[in-house]
């Protein structure tokens, strides 16, 4: 065995918008235990916040947290371009569903910001992938939503020069689901292995039944990867994963709330069995937790135990690094 | 016990009053506990002009209904008995930060007038949006109180008048731990509960163990040890995001994938779940109906080991259960 292990893969992303956007919040919320309603305590962020997340055991996440006041805006593109813009691996500009400047005659609006960004981004990391984050949806009157981020997303694109149409445009709001939707699918574009993590769930789901199988990482609880059988992808819910690591993520704050943080795992395993539905959800390699969704009827739960153990090795030896 | 079933059976809706000065917070109390309203949202809430009833579903049937503060209740032109007969409860709502002399002596006329006609009614005074107070004023505050109250009421000839006090705020599970108490006085069979409740927990090993009202989270009974918030808050947590799975995959049609037989079974059976090593502790429920569920908090290492045993016991518990609160 060789004990030279290479370094984890480390990402740089910028997190970009204007000052008030929600940026700040949203991270807190996803990588450091906030709940929703802690982002108050937050203050303007100044100049770059640097912050690393170990995103199971082979990703790093070097976030870019960019301080959205003007001035800041300035030096990111004239002194600091290059050193802000080169090796990005992900850009997320966050828009403010209640800035008035979105797109007015004035000068200074929101998507001439959002066009220099993307310049500059162009011309020192023209491989990286830009989500951008209409954010506060929940400011927008529900029935106006889907109009509403319709309506925004055709401005973006307009605006989004050498990216045109490989942006990637999501509604968010902190107070639902919707954030780990976007933010899930923003860290599974930079993890590495995911077809071979499938290829055991895959493996795991026939030896147990299972109409569905979610891999989820240990601290943000967001989705890694997923199967799911035909008569699984009949459930009316196409929203469940975010709102899976939204329950789950919430749940494990209240876990924290009476035992106090510190635990690296904040549960073992969680089963429900009932006449609708089993599930078990687990604690599966270091780094992430399994959740096993089996039809209705009386579940062997030692099987599934020893087939979750099944696949644990393999699935811990692709998300070491190397 | 015939004599439990046979009450139990004739006791239809009981009522609770909710009664207080306007803004005191009873109508957020209400839409809070039994609407799921956000307690932010509260601040919206019109003054209400009109008694309220709102029926409530919940493991048993009652009614509450919701006083408007400005109608003096005690007034002879008022038909006293078309309110007040047949109330099993009265909650009285006291505003915290009000100056509360003037309220304080509304209260104690009313428990006095309602003494002599209505006796059994029993009272529980809400030190409310103590949220709002410092920690240190929490205490005297509601020593004050409750001290004006006992000395006015002994003062007309009423010693030990059946009163409860609980300092609540909408914003905390105060709120839910104490409308708990108001309803655990509704449950004729509480003291057979508690001590089934007692048996358990020393039986299994269990901390604390609850049955919860699984739509309201309010808890009908526990085991008598002391009351512990955290440990109410982490239960109903628990059953919070057991109902959201539920919701996410329980759209399987049960007759679909069981023969009449086997659903029987898992039906009699009842939904269980449970979530182990949180920090050495085990959380574990069971559904003893459509309404009740069985909560307990384990710190039993064996847990894990015992779990069969522990799965018997409950189940005998069950079967219990739903003979005493007259199910089957
Ligand atoms: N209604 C609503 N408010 C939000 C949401 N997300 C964040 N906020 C609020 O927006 C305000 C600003 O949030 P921050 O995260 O500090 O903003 P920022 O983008 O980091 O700002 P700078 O650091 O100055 O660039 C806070 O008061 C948050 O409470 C959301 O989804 N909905
Ligand atoms: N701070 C605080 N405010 C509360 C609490 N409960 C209710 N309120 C507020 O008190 C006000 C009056 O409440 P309302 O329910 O309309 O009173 P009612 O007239 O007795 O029905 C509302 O603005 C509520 O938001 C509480 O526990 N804490
Ligand atoms: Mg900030």
């Amino acid at each position: 065995m060789d004990n030279l292990k290479t370094k984890p893969a480390k990402k740089k992303i910028l997190l970009m918008g204007k000052s008030g956007s929600g940026k700040s919040s949203m991270r807190s919320i996803i990588f450091s235990n906030f709940v929703a309603k802690d982002v108050r305590r937050l203050g303007a962020t100044i100049d770059v916040e640097h912050a690393q997340f170990k995103f199971l055991g082979n990703l790093i996440l070097n976030l870019w947290d960019c301080g959205g006041q003007d001035a800041f805006t300035e030096t990111y593109l004239t002194s600091q371009k290059s050193h802000v813009f080169s090796e990005v691996g992900v850009l997320i500009y966050v828009f403010d569903t209640e800035s008035r400047q979105f797109h007015s005659p004035n000068s200074k609006i929101d998507l001439d910001t959002y066009a220099h960004i993307i310049n500059a981004l162009h011309q020192y990391s023209p491989h990286a992938h830009v989500f951008c984050l209409v954010h506060k949806m929940d400011l927008v009157p529900n029935d106006r939503r889907d109009e509403f981020l319709d309506n925004k997303s055709i401005l973006i694109n307009h605006y989004s020069g050498g990216f045109k149409n490989a942006v990637r445009t999501y509604g968010t709001s902190i107070w639902d689901q919707t954030l780990y939707l976007a933010w899930g699918d923003i860290v599974q574009c930079l993890t590495p292995n995911l077809d071979l993590m499938r290829n055991y769930l895959s493996k795991l789901g026939q030896a147990t039944k299972a109409e569905e199988i979610v891999l989820f990482e240990r601290a943000t609880f967001l989705r890694v990867t997923d199967v799911t059988t035909p008569t699984g992808e009949e459930n009316p819910y196409s929203d469940r994963f975010e709102r899976l690591s939204n329950l789950i993520k919430t749940f494990k704050h209240s876990l924290q709330m009476y035992t106090g943080q510190g635990a690296s795992h904040p549960f073992g395993e969680f089963t429900i069995s009932c006449p609708r539905f089993n599930l078990v959800l687990s604690r599966l390699t270091p780094n992430t937790y399994v959740l096993v969704v089996l039809p209705p009827g009386g579940m062997d739960l030692v099987n599934t135990r020893l087939n979750i153990m099944g696949v644990r090795d393999g699935l811990a030896a692709l998300d070491q690094p190397g | 016990n015939g004599d439990i079933k046979h009450r139990s059976k004739r006791d239809q809706k009981p009522r609770l009053l909710l009664m207080g000065l306007k803004r005191s917070g009873k109508t957020s109390i209400s839409n809070v506990v039994f609407r799921k309203m956000t307690p932010s949202d509260t601040i919206f809430l019109d003054t209400t002009t009109t008694i309220q009833k709102e029926a409530t579903h919940t493991f048993m049937d009652f009614q509450i209904w919701d006083l408007p503060g400005q109608i003096d209740y005690l007034d002879r032109s008022f038909d006293a008995e078309s309110i007040f007969g047949g109330v099993g409860a009265m909650i009285w709502v006291l505003d915290a930060l009000d100056n509360y002399m003037e309220t304080v002596g509304h209260l104690t006329d009313t428990v006095f007038h309602l003494q002599q006609s209505y006796p059994s009614i029993k009272y529980s005074v809400f030190i409310h949006k103590i949220d709002c107070l410092t920690e240190d004023l929490r205490d005297d505050t509601v020593r004050d109180i409750t001290q004006r109250i006992t000395d006015d009421l002994y003062d007309v000839g009423l010693e030990n008048p059946p009163i409860s006090y609980h300092s609540t705020s909408i914003f905390d599970s105060s709120i839910f731990e104490a409308f708990s108490k108001v309803m655990q006085s509704l449950v004729p069979q509480l003291p057979v509960l508690e001590s089934l409740l007692d048996t358990i927990g020393a039986s299994c090993h269990f901390e604390k163990v609850y049955l919860f009202d699984v739509i309201s989270k309010i808890y009908i009974a526990s085991d008598t040890t002391s009351v512990d918030l955290r440990a109410y808050e982490l239960c109903s947590d628990f059953i919070n995001i057991i109902v959201d799975l539920s919701e996410v995959y329980g759209w399987h049609q049960e007759t679909d994938f069981h023969e009449g037989e086997q659903l029987a079974a898992l039906q009699a059976h009842g939904a269980e779940s449970y979530v182990n090593n949180i920090k050495g502790y085990t959380l574990y429920l069971r559904e003893i109906n459509r309404n009740l569920s069985f909560i307990a908090i384990s710190k039993d290492p064996a847990f894990d080991r015992e779990k069969s045993l522990i799965d018997y016991n409950v189940g005998m518990l069950r079967d219990t259960l739903l003979k005493v609160l007259d199910y089957v």
